[in-house]
């Protein structure tokens, strides 16, 4: 267990910046996941902790002492890939050993430690077998029992579940987030699923173009977005965004107006703030989606309860919510 | 769907598979065939007439102290060569595959003796090695060290297989360095993380990893240390000095084409057959088991 600081980071590829100064204080045993959407530079970002980038400007320190020199090997942490990079021509036990063998940890310990951990990750009935012939939900928690045998001062997770099914996702994700409790060590956690980040963090750094737009606990960043992009990227279905002067708010400097689907509700065409079409519904069930098409040819998603009416297919509808839940953006995408 | 074509006929596909039916059977069924039949005569003097002999030349050769010491020397030989192609191709590819800059002009280098014939490599080294006017073993007598691979055995060892092991390097690199570009970063990656240094990985991971390659390689380069070697000892030593290169493929054309004992020239070559079929049922048998794919 340790800290890990990470002090105004930069990462260049050649001439192109990709990270442009990160910092965080991340405290010991705190499960901090890094969300963006492809190519934001968060992998580069987790690779520079591991040691597998150099780092070009700035600071990463393990338990307070600066790594940037430091091979992979010697600071102590564990990382999870995406692909598992399990070694395929070594048994379960064997890929969880292998750690501990180099550490020549003595055998009784290496096979008690190894026990320990395959019990936590039900692969007792599986330690003889081959990576090959374990499917893929298997193979994940061999690569989490890798990490987790070493007693690591830090994980670092490389999307380590892009690559399971949807119904696998959901209970790994709850796997992952009990042994991250459990053992509480401190844990950097990559992703694109902002379900996962939502669910996993205790804080999240949300990036974007190698600019790390907002950290902070889950809720907080959900309902109080630093930024458009936050805004737009955290949260399922997406923000709807409408241009302030159709709103009649741009007199603060605003130029667009953020509101989540669920702060949304329908009400006579002429009472509401905007008006649209509606397009389509999804029901769902719990609740229902509803899409309408503004004036300005945008979509507009709202979230209803499943119990609630829906619209027929062409009606005109008006768009109202309360005011405290609106978000207003200023034109470079900082909140107002 | 089923990608395999179906023929409503059999001329068709007979008329298909039978160019290369053709050439199997003409350059390799029919010599085949001679060399076991010829093995069973010995032809007079004059090569007039045959006599029937049966197995009579396989036990001459089998008591003849000069063919057994042809099959200890291919054994060195071949042994050596085989290691020394594959471990210094091996041990450039493992550069290279670390290298980031420049990398394809280093391949593309290392690639360039593979297109010397080997009877040409042969001639190249042997210049280099003359005792009279080569360089290799003027500096080398500076240092002190006679040179003479012509009175030598060991010397003249050394030097066949530095010259069948060149350029052979080349073919091996480009198979490994493929093998090792295959690896998956990834795995590399988590076990520098494991804790293991660049020998301890190459050793336990890249290698095992490496094993199809390697076997393949393995298998590939016996066969061409036992045949395609011969315009390298026939350029540069003719199987001397006494016989110290005389492997078991140069024996076969010495006998046969310079002593004209084509009985036992023969024998030889159907001997030949056996032991190199036997060696590569043996490697596939017993060290193909060992390969993880």
């Amino acid at each position: 267990m340790a800290t890990i600081t990470l002090d105004n980071v930069h990462k260049k590829f050649g001439d192109t910046e990709v990270i442009h100064g990160v910092s965080i204080e991340i405290a010991e045993g705190e499960f901090i996941v890094i969300v963006g959407p492809s190519g934001c530079g968060k992998s580069t970002l987790l690779r520079m902790v591991a040691g597998l980038e150099t780092v070009t400007a700035g600071e990463v320190r393990i338990a307070g002492a600066r790594v940037n020199e430091t091979e992979p090997m010697d600071r102590d942490i564990a990382m999870v890939f995406q692909n598992y990079a399990l070694y395929p021509h070594m048994s379960v036990f064997d890929n969880m050993a292998y750690g501990l063998k180099i550490a020549r940890v003595p055998q009784p310990e290496i096979r008690d430690r190894v026990a320990a951990a395959a019990e936590m990750l039900q692969l007792e009935a599986f330690l003889n077998r081959k990576p090959r012939e374990l499917s893929g939900g298997q193979r994940q928690r061999v690569a989490m029992g890798r990490a987790i045998v070493r007693k690591p001062k830090a994980f670092l997770f490389d999307e380590p579940l892009s690559n399971l099914d949807a119904k696998l996702r959901v209970q790994m994700r709850l796997e992952i987030k009990d042994l991250q409790k459990e053992l509480g060590i401190t844990s950097l956690y990559v992703t694109h699923d902002q379900v996962e980040a939502m669910t996993l963090a205790d804080r999240m750094i949300v990036m974007n173009e190698g600019v790390a737009e907002q950290v902070g606990r889950p809720l907080d960043v959900y309902s109080n977005p630093g930024t458009e992009f936050v805004a737009g990227f955290i949260g399922s279905p997406a923000t709807n965004f409408l241009s302030a002067e159709a709103v009649g708010e741009s007199g603060r400097g605003a130029a667009k107006l953020g509101i989540r689907p669920e702060h949304a509700r329908l009400c006579k065409p002429e009472s509401g703030f905007v008006r649209g079409r509606m397009t389509y519904a999804e029901a769902l069930g719990a609740e229902t989606l509803l899409h309408l098409r503004l004036p300005d040819g945008a979509l507009f998603t709202l979230r209803q309860d499943g119990g609630g009416s829906i619209p027929h297919e062409g009606d005109d509808c008006g768009i109202i919510w309360e005011e405290r839940n609106q978000l207003l953006f200023l034109p470079d995408g900082g909140r107002l | 769907m089923d990608k395999r074509v179906t023929f409503r006929g059999w001329l068709l596909p007979a008329a298909l598979v039978l160019p290369q039916l053709a050439v199997t059977a003409v350059f390799f069924f029919y010599p085949a065939g001679q060399a076991v039949w010829q093995s069973l005569f010995i032809p007079d003097p004059f090569g007039l007439k045959s006599q029937f002999v049966g197995t009579g030349n396989f036990e001459f050769l089998l008591n003849d102290p000069f063919y057994r010491a042809s099959f200890v020397t291919t054994a060195v030989f071949s042994s050596l060569v085989t290691l020394v192609s594959m471990g210094v191709a091996l041990w450039l590819a493992v550069l290279a595959d670390r290298l980031i800059k420049s990398s394809g002009t280093y391949r593309t280098l290392l690639i360039w003796p593979y297109a010397v014939a080997p009877a040409v490599a042969g001639v190249l080294w042997l210049f280099m090695f003359s005792t009279r006017v080569g360089l290799v073993a003027w500096y080398l007598g500076l240092l002190g060290y006679e040179w003479n691979h012509v009175l030598n055995g060991e010397e003249a060892m050394a030097l066949v297989v530095i010259a069948s092991s060149w350029g052979r390097i080349s073919y091996n690199f480009l198979f490994f360095l493929a093998g090792l570009q295959a690896i998956p970063r990834s795995v590399i990656e988590a076990a520098a993380i494991d804790g293991a240094r660049f020998w301890k990985r190459f050793w336990t991971i890249v290698f095992p990893l490496l094993s199809p390659t390697t076997f393949f390689l393995l298998v590939v380069n016996v066969v061409y240390a036992f045949f395609e070697t011969f315009g390298v000892i026939h350029t540069i030593t003719s199987g001397g000095p006494q016989q110290a290169t005389t492997i078991l493929v140069y024996k076969v054309y010495a006998d046969g084409f310079v002593g004209q004992d084509q009985g036992s020239s023969a024998a030889q070559s159907v001997i030949l057959l056996v032991v190199v079929g036997l060696l590569t049922i043996i490697q596939f048998k017993y060290i193909e088991r060992k390969v993880h794919y």
